[in-house]
């Protein structure tokens, strides 16, 4: 940052927070509030055929009680394939499918009331095994799909079988992950307002305002300009308040329109796990062939992924696992199968990570259980086929325009946690107390946004007001990580302002172009792509009309502390130069656009240049495990990381702490509870999220090569940060004990380590 | 039934005894930084304060806080907006992200260093160990609170 704008702790909203002031969904009123809430039934799959509303709606304080049948636009949507029934019409698909929403004056009314709704329906056979989904006559969860499969992404590189017959050692090994749960600290809330314009305005706890609006335009029928999504504090996201978030804030939409009148639908923490969607749960096996001095030769791979009852984006999220699913290694020849599986569970989709974390627990792990095998250290494997500048990735993609610094986030790391010193007091099972001592690490490469998946564009608006303050407004959205803070940063550093001239609006969807989902670690990347574009749009604007003021040619006009100068220091403060704006009736007004370079994808080949650029990171973990109790206590976790450019330091690093957080409860205690198609952990009672006793002091290193291809040279960190810290935890329990932990999470059986006896290595399922 | 809320006496009629304070604090009081997380006093979100000790709002009833001081986040900071240096110090640290845990996050760490002026790092971390968050992994979170002890020391 500019010496006007030193870095220093900062957000835009942090005030607000600390002093309960900030107005998040549920916090809102209006005049004539309904509240809503959903109805369940206690079926995993079953066709419907009635659902009785009667005594519901001659409950006291009932308004209206909402079925499938009083939908006036699309029942279903979706992002990818529009199977979502956002209320169930003639079936049942899992055990979050709401059959009816009821309205009334009260919350307390509208609960009671929601007891009293009762439904005929016939159970079917349900399918909740992604593995038995795929077997032929099994029950279809869509039959109009006709199969369960929602896609099969490949990669066929090289010749694998060639590449295995060149290879001295196999390791082959059977993996498998869990559902899990976002756990934002907010559950899903929304209001909707029919407005006297004939707007239905909508105040939600969501990370997509964009997609909020499709999702409610198709259900209530209406044009996208008749919905207007209004941003406000959201109380967490991580890839969870998309669909789930934006179906809800439907719902409430279709209350308030066959009401007219506001209504509030705020879920209650059971509800939210019940119906939201979760990380998808991965079965992988991999085999993986080396030579005998450690150069990896061949791998083969089978992902299947658990999708649960509805589409959602699996096809987006099991694509980056089969972009990545060799982890940042150079790997000849390669042979990828990856599906997304429809079953009866929970449906699967978006969270921090998307598809990284089921794959990299696999890879770095497979890495080290090669390097044993062969008598070389997990250091030293990971040296000898890592991706350097100009190599060339699994799909094809030659890694030349940007600087990558795999070998550079490893050294920070190896040197800042000493892991080399830490790495010869491991106890690889053996040890005279019960604290068995292991240090581990892991490391990834990431592609940056969407890649291939999407679309890939953002804007920006500046506009600067008559008194030289400014209006700031992207197509991003602030889900809690502090990407408006961002955005004001750079564009003060971009014209040379005081950030405190920046006003960030409140952003809605009427405002600004749809700039996609603020999901991907493109926030900062995309929408600080358009904010630097519009900002250097406004200054040429500005340059042109001020020029003959400072008596220079337009190319010598800078912005620069707080002012605009000409050569020889000839100066305009900013408010002397927007009055010049005006007098030559000119808007120093600037809507900025960054499209993503152009990306390339085969399905057939899977070969590509998946993703524009890439960011690179490692991160270690020392533990003890207690041989007695199984009990893995982590002592210290490290990261370091490629930015490209860090915007807002303190807001980067708690990007980094709290994706090792959530990396240490994917490696240790996480895992979706289900019986039966039934979520049993539906609070925080039962689904354990780490503590702060749980987590050990964080070490985190910002490492900084300027990326040619982002606008503002920035990439992005938050999920680079939870990708990692669950292997490197796997290795750190494989250090200590010498035993591998093969499925997620990481759980250690105290008798098992009594016996001492070997887990298998090849050919049979899960290894612990 | 009288109350006493952010230093100012409230006057609540007997019939609002069962309700729950949390809902009361946010539905009749306007006062909206407690948060409901889960609604079974986990997570910490709704955390109040009674006589300087940190309750759930979402276990409580209106008649538990009859008679006892009870202090909100929208009481921490002086009457004229200044912010008290432990809200100065989650400020200065990046110690807030979604803030959803924010408010009673302070307030814990408030009770606690009213009682334990000079912590460790392993006696904060403990302190705030039934307050959940998701966003910052603590640290920052951790930091704050070690910053702001100083303060409490007068």
């Amino acid at each position: 940052m500019s010496e006007v704008n030193p870095p220093r702790a900062w957000r835009n909203d942090a005030v607000a927070k600390v002093t309960g002031r900030a107005r998040y969904a549920d916090d809102l009123k209006f005049h004539g509030l309904l509240h809503a809430v959903p109805v369940y039934t206690d079926h995993v799959h079953a066709r419907l055929r009635g659902v009785d509303t009667d005594a519901a709606a001659a409950a006291p304080g009932v308004v209206r009680v909402i079925t499938a049948a009083d939908v006036p636009g699309s029942v279903t949507f979706g992002q990818i394939l529009q199977d979502y029934h956002m209320l169930a019409g003639d079936t049942i698909r899992c055990h979050g499918d709401v059959v009816a929403v009821v309205v009334a004056e009260t919350r307390a009314a509208a609960v009671a009331a929601a007891r009293l709704v009762t439904v005929t329906a016939d159970p079917l056979p349900a399918v909740l095994d992604p593995e038995e989904a795929l077997r032929p006559g099994a029950p279809l969860v869509h039959e109009a799909h006709g199969s369960n499969v929602i896609n099969h992404h490949r990669v066929r590189r090289g010749d694998v079988a060639a590449g295995f017959a060149a290879s001295d050692v196999v390791v082959e090994q059977a993996f498998r992950t869990s559902f899990i749960e976002h756990a934002y600290l907010e559950p899903e809330a929304a209001v909707a307002v029919p407005r006297p314009d004939g707007v239905m305005e909508i105040y939600g706890s969501m990370q997509h305002p964009f997609s909020t609006r499709r999702f409610t335009a198709a259900l209530l029928g209406v044009p996208l300009a008749d919905v207007e999504v209004r941003s406000v504090p959201m109380g967490g996201g991580f890839g969870g308040k998309d669909d789930t978030a934006a179906i809800v804030c439907a719902r409430a939409a279709l209350a308030a329109r066959l009401t007219g009148r506001p209504v509030k639908l705020t879920y209650d923490r059971e509800w939210s796990v019940r119906e939201s969607y979760k990380r998808h749960p991965y079965r992988l096996h991999y085999r993986m062939g080396l030579t005998r001095d450690g150069r990896i030769q061949a791998v083969a791979v089978r992902i299947v992924a658990d999708g649960g009852a509805y589409c959602s984006v699996t096809p987006w999220v099991t694509w980056r696992s089969t972009v990545q699913c060799c982890g940042p290694y150079r790997v000849p020849h390669v042979a990828c199968d990856t599906y997304g599986v429809y079953t009866n569970n929970v449906f699967t989709g978006a969270m921090r990570g998307f598809g990284s974390p089921q794959v990299n627990f696999c890879i770095e792990q497979l890495v080290e259980m090669a390097a044993e095998r062969l008598g070389i250290s997990p250091l030293e494997i990971r040296r000898r086929n890592m991706v350097r500048q100009g190599d060339t990735t699994i799909t094809g993609q030659v890694l030349d325009t940007h600087v990558v610094s795999l070998e550079q986030v490893l050294d920070r790391v190896v040197a800042e946690s000493d892991y080399e010193a830490k790495r010869a007091r491991c106890a690889h099972g053996r040890a005279d107390g019960d604290e068995l001592y292991g240090v581990g690490l892991a490391m990834s490469y990431r592609g940056m946004s969407l890649g291939a998946e999407g679309k890939d564009f953002n804007s920006a608006i500046v506009n600067v007001q008559f008194d030289g303050s400014i209006l700031l407004e992207t197509g991003i959205h602030e889900n809690g990580q502090g990407a408006e803070s961002a955005m004001v940063l750079l564009l003060a550093d971009e014209l040379g302002v005081r950030r405190e001239r920046i006003r960030y609006r409140q952003a809605s969807t009427s405002g600004i172009p749809d700039g996609g989902t603020t999901v991907a670690s493109r926030g900062t990347l995309m929408g600080g792509g358009a904010v630097v574009h519009a900002a250097r749009a406004l200054k040429e604007k500005m340059a042109a009309v001020l020029a003959p003021r400072l008596g220079c040619a337009p190319g010598d006009v800078a912005f620069r502390d707080d002012a605009v100068w000409g050569p020889g220091g000839a100066r305009l403060t900013v408010e002397e130069a927007v009055r010049e704006m005006w007098q030559a009736q000119e808007y120093p007004y600037a809507f900025g656009v960054f499209q993503g370079p152009h990306v390339t994808w085969d399905e057939a080949t899977g070969q590509g240049n998946a993703y524009f650029t890439w960011v690179y990171g490692c991160q270690a973990a020392e533990v003890t495990v207690n041989r007695r109790t199984g009990k893995v206590k982590v002592l210290g976790m490290w990261a370091a990381h490629d930015v490209g450019r860090a915007v807002n330091p303190p807001m980067l690093l708690g990007q980094y702490y709290g994706g090792m957080a959530m990396g240490l409860g994917y490696g240790l205690t996480e895992a979706v509870e289900i019986k039966a198609g039934r979520i049993r952990s539906l609070n925080f009672d039962r689904y354990r999220i780490p503590r702060a006793t749980d987590l050990p002091e964080m070490h985190a290193d910002i490492v900084e090569n300027p990326d040619p291809l982002s606008p503002s040279r920035a990439k992005g960190i938050g999920e680079p940060t939870n990708e990692l810290m669950a292997p490197a935890i796997a290795n750190a329990v494989a250090a200590a004990t010498g035993r591998r932990y093969c499925e997620q999470p990481v759980r250690v059986d105290p008798a098992e380590l009594a016996a001492g006896a070997e887990p298998g290595s090849k050919e049979e399922a899960p290894c612990s | 039934m009288q109350l006493t809320i952010n230093g100012r006496a409230v006057t609540v009629p007997d019939s609002d005894g069962p309700r729950r304070l949390l809902e009361f604090l946010r539905e009749e009081m306007d006062l909206t930084g407690a948060k409901n997380g889960c609604g079974i006093g986990v997570c910490g979100a709704c955390t109040v304060l009674l006589d300087d000790r940190p309750v759930r709002a979402c276990r409580q009833t209106v008649a538990d806080a009859a008679g006892r001081r009870l202090l909100t986040i929208e009481g921490l900071a002086a009457p004229d907006g200044t912010l008290h240096p432990l809200q100065q110090a989650f400020v200065d640290h990046g110690a807030i992200q979604c803030g959803f845990c924010t408010p009673g996050m302070v307030l814990t760490a408030h009770a606690f260093l009213l009682k334990h002026p000079s912590p460790t790092r392993a006696e904060i971390r403990r302190a705030i160990s039934a307050n959940l968050c998701r966003c910052t992994g603590y640290q920052q979170i951790v930091d704050a609170i070690e910053s702001a002890a100083p303060f409490y020391h007068r």
